[in-house]
């Protein structure tokens, strides 16, 4: 198989505005006869619907959410970039473009980060437009603070509550258009297959989650904006419903997955105390820009924070990176912070945490000052510990938060499958191995506002496959295959509630191929996903319950997913010989413990064929770079 | 840290399936249990135990666990999202709670808020009130740019202030007469504080407070329940703000 990206010839930076240039339109009155199916209701599924609905199309949106407002775009905090150069700082869309580049350390196409740099303060003027209630300063102009892995003030942010504030502009959009007939809202639907029909993606077989109903969506064309598989670990900063089944399903059905491997895990979140506890809440990375990470000197010390004397404290970050201190990016923060406390000098339970003190930040700039930049994250971090963080440090560690991996995307967006496009954390996007902080908001949304609303319309213009009546053999095969898989599941009669299984399954996956990897690591979690898998299919406990609503039955299928899904994972790790990002071979670090990147082997994205009867296939795409060379990262 | 290294609780939780016509209390028994444990983490717990029990695990919607995604919600002894204000019931931790207890937990009970099962219930109707009108009327594309029109400091927090309702509900559910003036009044006062908002402002607010009477929602009885249990502390002074700029 050839993967082409269909990236444009000739220079990178106006790359974008030639390829549009040569899209094929659709004339206004005719867009109504185009159906488009979009699922997800997130910052780029909200977006792409609204957007294309604006331009005329119909669009039906599916979501598993009672409403799109729920979607986990909600929890994002710290902001979102974009390159306007408002405070001065020498930025531009160039800096831009190269830090997103570096910081993925150049494992992303260099087209696609140009374009989503030159994107991204579009994006600040329609949020702005649409009512979000960005931080301000005295004059009434826009605010920004700073992030992980750029050296100039970009993010802007709405308090800590960033992603929730985008989200709503984008729904209100949304709902504008359902309002309008535009967009049919289909909530409480888990999306179970895709159907294709000549290898080309003509809709989706869904699960009404109240009445169990089976359902066929069909559409010229499908939408995939269903976010990331963090949730494939025990214990993430997802939301506990976010589930990897619309990616796997369609990955089953021919659409290749690109780098699963490279998955971040964040260095600031609260650690787990109770083994009941459902997931990980994350301290948003902005904390960064006035808390400062420490560690005891001494291994083992037991003292409370405030009995460590300064001369006995490892202000680590600042040691190591005098230049980024603690704005270094999450990949580089996440491995420092395990390699000391597995060195013994961790506090908390187990050692399983690190301080981030605040005090140095309150003594210079005042309470009140803090209070306004972080007052609604302090008081999280209170309710969830029961500490009180102005007066101690908090204590965080890192916990998987966002997968740069997902379904392989040409330049249009268009997965391996003909129609099917991936929008957003689902595909595989331009992070390369390590996202920054403030850009996952600023892709999605360039995903949907604008990216996608021109690339769609370019591909149903010149592919005019009619919608299939759901009675076609297609979808009455696809529906059947789900229903079959439904009463397989119930049939097993096992013992082991999903929920257990998943734990395993995640505690497993941390443990082979979290902040760290080596080859027998990641070999030896491959025998246990096996092994699981194993009890997966013999001993799962499924009753059903006697009424539609079943809960344990969405575990179960998502759980069947994860399985394969963590399956390939270490297969991607275990292929890519080298460091790079946040995928850190142990094999290959240099004499100071920084990733080892091996260019001449590894410059590519792995992209694997999914076989019903085998192994999967890893197929390669490779990365050129013209306007930035590849050198080693090096924030210190 | 004080207080208990593990507690026992009661919960008397309201089940109804979802074919039965009316539910009843079911007391459930939970023993040794962390007291940094949350109080859904505790239910996830007696969801397993029942479920290997061979019963039919309670029924609750959540998603996010960290307060910001409006899905968790239910009565804790008579008060939404219970004891703690300004907090989701996602956000309670059985530290909150004392050895002991018994917790009796019921859905939202609205006209507007037909019930689900158990603890859920269905609050489209919140999506149908932004549908009359919760937006700016702007194409995407035609937006000008983003510091062309310069909003106040002030201003800009109040409008955020207003836009952090995240539409859980428990301000319909706290209100006597099952008003969602509080969600109308904050998104009227999130759109028209600022400049990008105000063209449109009378016709938003005149369409979205007609749907509320529609969508079957009870009118304000000024008795400000609706704020003492937001989870987002939403000032109750913006239902007198849209009150009285409806009669101007």
């Amino acid at each position: 198989m050839r993967l082409d990206p269909q990236l444009p010839q000739g220079p990178v930076a106006d790359a974008w505005s030639r390829c549009r240039q040569d899209l094929s339109l659709i004339a206004p009155a005719n867009r109504r006869h185009f159906r488009v199916l979009v699922v997800g209701s997130g910052l780029a599924g909200a977006s792409a619907a609204a957007s294309l609905a604006e331009q005329g199309y119909q669009v039906r949106l599916i979501t598993y959410h009672d409403s799109p407002r729920r979607a986990h775009s909600v929890a994002a905090q710290g902001g979102i970039n974009a390159a306007r150069n408002y405070q001065n700082d020498g930025d531009s869309v160039e800096r831009l473009f190269r830090d997103t580049v570096t910081g993925g350390d150049f494992r992303a196409r260099e087209a696609g980060c140009h374009r989503l740099a030159e994107i991204s303060g579009s994006i600040i003027d329609q949020c702005v437009a649409l009512g979000v209630p960005f931080a301000r300063e005295y004059g009434g102009t826009l605010s920004n603070r700073s992030f992980g892995g750029s050296q100039v003030s970009r993010t802007f942010y709405a308090r800590g509550q960033t992603g929730q504030q985008l989200l709503y502009a984008v729904v209100q959009a949304l709902l504008r258009q359902v309002e309008a007939g535009r967009v049919e809202l289909c909530p409480q639907r888990d999306l179970l297959d895709l159907i294709t029909l000549e290898g080309v993606a003509r809709g989706a077989i869904c699960r009404h989650r109240l009445s169990g109903a089976l359902e066929t969506h069909t559409a010229h064309a499908v939408l995939l904006a269903s976010g990331g598989y963090s949730n494939v670990f025990h214990r993430s900063t997802n939301a506990v419903r976010s589930n990897a089944s619309a990616l796997w399903r369609s990955h089953r059905r021919g659409a290749l997955m690109a780098n699963p491997c490279f998955t971040q895990i964040h260095p600031t979140c609260i650690p787990s105390g109770d083994p009941d506890q459902s997931k990980l809440t994350l301290m948003s990375e902005s904390l960064r820009n006035d808390g400062r990470v420490w560690l005891p000197r001494q291994p083992g010390d037991q003292r409370r924070p405030d009995q460590v004397p300064e001369a006995e404290r490892d202000y680590f970050l600042e040691r190591l990176y005098p230049s980024y201190g603690n704005m270094v990016p999450r990949d580089v923060a996440s491995r420092r912070a395990r390699e000391l406390c597995g060195a013994g000098h961790g506090v908390g339970p187990a050692g399983r945490s690190i301080y981030l003190d605040f005090n140095e930040a309150i003594e210079r700039q005042g309470r009140a000052v803090i209070e306004a930049r972080y007052g609604n994250l302090f008081s999280m971090y209170e309710r969830i510990t029961g500490a009180d963080p102005y007066r101690e440090p908090m204590r965080i560690y890192p916990a998987p938060h966002y997968t740069m991996g997902g379904l392989w995307v040409d330049y249009h967006l268009m997965s391996t499958i003909p129609g099917l496009f991936v929008l957003g954390e689902a595909n595989f996007s331009e992070h390369g191995a390590n996202r920054l902080g403030a850009s996952a908001l600023m892709q999605g949304l360039a995903d949907g506002l604008f990216i996608a609303p021109a690339t769609v319309p370019a591909w149903l213009a010149e592919h005019q496959h009619p919608v299939i009546d759901p009675e076609h053999p297609a979808c009455r095969a696809a529906l059947e295959s789900v229903r079959q898989r439904i009463i397989r599941l119930r049939s097993t009669g096992g013992s082991q509630p999903a929920e257990g299984l998943r734990r395993r399954l995640g505690a497993l996956l941390i443990e082979s191929c979290g902040i760290s990897r080596s080859a027998a690591g990641l070999r030896s979690g491959l025998a246990e996903v096996a092994a699981l898998q194993a009890s997966f299919d013999q001993d799962l406990l499924l009753p059903d319950p006697g009424t539609p609503l079943d809960p344990e039955l969405e575990k179960a299928l998502q759980l069947e997913d994860y399985l394969e899904l963590a399956d390939l994972m270490l297969r991607d790790a275990l292929a890519r010989e080298e460091s790079c990002g946040a995928h850190f071979r142990e094999e290959h670090q240099s004499e100071s413990g920084e990733a080892l990147r091996r260019d001449a082997e590894f410059s590519h994205i792995a992209a694997w064929e999914w076989r019903a009867d085998g192994p999967p296939i890893r197929h390669q795409e490779p990365l050129h770079f013209s306007l930035i060379s590849p050198t080693a990262r090096s924030y210190r | 840290m004080s207080g208990p290294s593990s507690l026992s609780l009661t919960l008397r939780i309201w089940r109804q399936r979802q074919d039965e016509p009316t539910g009843r209390f079911l007391d459930h028994h939970l023993t040794d249990l962390s007291p940094d444990l949350s109080l859904l983490e505790a239910l996830d717990r007696l969801n397993q135990q029942l479920l290997l029990e061979g019963e039919r695990p309670v029924h609750f919607d959540h998603d996010c666990r960290e307060g910001i995604c409006g899905s968790c919600g239910f009565m804790i002894n008579g008060q939404a999202h219970g004891p703690r204000s300004g907090t989701t019931v996602c956000q309670l931790y059985l530290r909150d709670f004392s050895d002991g207890q018994v917790l009796t937990l019921e859905p939202w009970r609205a006209r507007a808020f037909p019930l689900i099962q158990d603890l859920a219930v269905d609050r489209s109707s919140l999506d149908r009130l932004l549908m009359a009108g919760g937006y700016v009327s702007v194409n995407i594309g035609s937006a000008p740019e983003a510091n062309a029109l310069p909003v106040g400091l002030d201003v800009a927090a109040q409008a955020f202030e207003a836009a952090s309702c995240i539409g859980c509900g428990a301000c319909v559910a706290a209100c006597p007469n099952a008003s969602a003036s509080l969600f109308v009044a904050a998104k009227l006062a999130h759109l028209e504080l600022l400049p990008q908002g105000q063209p449109e402002a009378p016709r938003r607010s005149r369409q979205m407070r007609q749907r509320m009477e529609t969508e079957g929602f009870g009118a304000c009885g000024n008795q400000l329940e609706c704020s003492a249990v937001c989870p987002k502390e939403i000032p109750s002074s913006l239902i007198s703000r849209m009150n009285r700029q409806a009669s101007d």
